[in-house]
């Protein structure tokens, strides 16, 4: 079975050992990818479809359309890509730049300052190999990839052997969760599992903080100190340690810094290091963040004017809408239509929408113009980058009978 | 599952070695680690007075729907492949240590008990699984690792 393997686009994880069996063009058997890989890879395959209206039209016209729409915008908006390869990214870019356009993706609502503070090197961070070679303590914090990366604990944070963990994960790896619930993740980690009240986060960090200081650890929640000493201790014990920060983390802290010291103190106080990784949903959304950051010094929420990025929160999807500022929508690979709120939604519905999609959505359908693309890594090649900065190409297991994003949106640039 | 003692209880309990064990401890034994089967034990198969008994013990080691031969069952409708079984199992390690072993695809599926098919866990080669034969023990690799309680040993 060794030989030929593709690469999963179906999360942040970027699973690069898939095999697959073919029948009559399409995927039809595919081994060691999770389910949510599966319903993925199985997904490619389809015809071309563009539509305008919500009629079948040719793509020429829906280009010519698309173009159109883009021209007669003052302030159109480009939104979505994580769903893209780092090709389309850099597309979309220049195009943005072009239009005079204010771009953002999901990571303004997600990830995105975790990611900036990242490329800002505000802290200690590692790759998923380092961690299956070297990690002995990992730490899962408002996260849950047991559900979300279902690969993560058996591909890289717990399971797996690795260069200097060859005894196994019972021996020698401590998996710890911290959480308002008892996840999927949290069940694994067992004893582990240390259950906190909803926007407890930065009062739990700071009494961790105390523990690996050699004070009383203490919340206003009580939450018992020998337990905090506890885990301080493992924390202190640790090698290779490493926080995987979820949504769940990120939404309960007003500010990074708490987290940030958190991680500065126990590469102070630990026996090794200490580093942190977002766990990052979408499978090429960190390639967004650093592509524009590369482009722009921002991760996110940019308005472009005369070649230069203005950067601030008003030039975020869910900021700019709500204000009523942009008044046309360029989406690529996203449903903000069925995953924003129905408020904003109101605002979106009032513009004239393009739509850039491998699959029918919510916001394809209301779309002005749609066209339906190759879903990476199944029907089209290029790369992407992992949820901890490892670039991961990948090659198209089908012929595609539908274009690339990055090939409509040249196509949208050349007609403009 | 059962223990040896509860099957001695079931047992004629004569001691007269028509089974080739030289107890009816012995043979129960045997019969948890799958070496005889209760056919095996001629008294009790044939004398009427064990009647029942022989319909309990039989059933006990019958193979229950949809469980393999050794009693592995994985509920497919749970299991949505994350591969923790896989990877955790200590003859998958063995058997295939920088495959399965590092959390990779297989090198060779030979030998392995789980592997991931169209994202769901697959069992094969049960007989290798180390809750069985011999030199049995009670490995609970692929169940503690599971979040959703998908394996199941019955
Ligand atoms: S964990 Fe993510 S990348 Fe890996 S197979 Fe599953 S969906 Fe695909
Ligand atoms: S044949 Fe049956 S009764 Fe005789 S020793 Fe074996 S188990 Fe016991
Ligand atoms: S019980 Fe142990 S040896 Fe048997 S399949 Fe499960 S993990 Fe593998
Ligand atoms: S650990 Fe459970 S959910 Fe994961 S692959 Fe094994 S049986 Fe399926």
């Amino acid at each position: 079975m060794e030989g030929n393997y593709y690469v999963c686009t179906g999360c942040g994880l970027l699973c690069d050992d898939i095999e697959v069996e073919l029948e009559k063009d399409a995927v039809s058997k595919v081994y060691t990818a999770c389910r949510v890989g599966v319903a993925h890879m199985k997904e490619g395959s389809r015809e071309a479809v563009s539509q305008v209206d919500g009629k079948p039209a040719e793509e020429a016209a829906a280009i010519e359309k698309a173009a159109e729409i883009l021209k007669n915008a003052k302030n159109p908006l480009i939104f979505g890509l994580g769903t893209s390869t780092n090709e389309a990214q850099k597309k979309a870019i220049e195009l943005a730049k072009k239009l005079n356009a204010t771009l953002d993706d999901t990571s303004s609502f997600c990830l995105g300052p975790v990611v900036e503070a990242l490329l800002q090197e505000k802290f200690n961070t590692c790759t998923l190999d380092d961690v299956r070679h070297k990690g002995d303590v990992m730490i899962f914090w408002g996260a849950d990839p047991s559900d979300s990366h279902p690969r993560h604990l058996s591909k890289f944070s717990y399971f797996p052997r690795g260069e200097q963990k060859q005894r196994g994960w019972e021996e020698e790896r401590t998996a710890i969760a911290i959480d308002i619930r008892k996840s999927h993740t949290a069940k694994i980690c067992g004893s582990n599992f240390f259950q906190i009240p909803p926007g407890g986060d930065t009062e739990f960090i700071n009494a961790l903080i105390d523990g690996v200081s050699g004070k009383l650890p203490k919340t206003s929640y009580k939450f018992p100190p020998k337990r905090l000493l506890e885990l301080a201790n493992i924390l202190k014990g640790a090698k290779f340690g490493t926080i995987f920060m979820g949504l769940g983390l990120l939404y309960s802290l007003e500010s990074l810094d708490p987290i940030i010291k958190l991680v500065e103190v126990l590469n102070e106080k630990a026996k090794g290091e200490f580093h942190l990784i977002p766990v990052v949903g979408h499978y090429n959304m960190r390639g967004f963040n650093e592509n524009l950051f590369a482009e722009t010094g921002y991760v996110n929420c940019v308005k472009f004017e005369n070649g230069e990025a203005k950067h601030g929160p008003e030039y975020s999807t869910v900021e700019a809408l709500k204000a009523k500022a942009v008044d046309a929508a360029l989406i690529i690979g996203s449903d903000p239509l069925a995953s924003l709120p129905r408020s904003i939604v109101k605002n979106l519905l009032d513009i004239p929408i393009i739509s850039i999609d491998p699959c029918e959505t919510l916001t394809s359908r209301k779309a002005k113009v749609y066209f339906s693309t190759a879903v990476t890594g199944v029907e089209c090649g290029g790369s992407a980058t992992r949820m901890d900065g490892v670039e991961v190409k990948f090659d198209p297991i089908l012929e595609a009978k539908r274009p690339t994003d990055e090939e409509i949106l040249t196509k949208i640039m050349e007609a403009l | 599952m059962t223990s040896t003692m509860e099957l001695y209880q079931l047992l004629p309990k004569t001691n007269c070695k028509e089974c080739g064990k030289n107890s009816c401890m012995a043979f129960a034994a045997a019969l948890m680690a799958r070496e005889l089967t209760p056919d095996d034990c001629p008294p009790m198969k044939n004398d009427p007075k064990y009647k029942e008994n022989y319909e309990t013990v039989s059933g006990m080691f019958s193979t229950t729907e949809g469980a393999t031969e050794t009693g592995l069952i994985v509920h497919e409708e749970l299991c949505f492949g994350c591969g923790n079984c896989v990877v955790a199992c200590p003859v998958n390690v063995a058997n295939d240590p920088y495959g399965v072993g590092s959390g990779k695809a297989p090198k060779s599926t030979g030998k392995l008990i789980l592997i991931i098919e169209d994202g769901i866990v697959k069992a094969q080669n049960v007989d290798e699984c180390r809750r069985f034969g011999k030199n049995k023990i009670l490995c609970t690799g692929c169940i503690v690792t599971c979040p959703v309680e998908a394996i199941e040993f019955v």
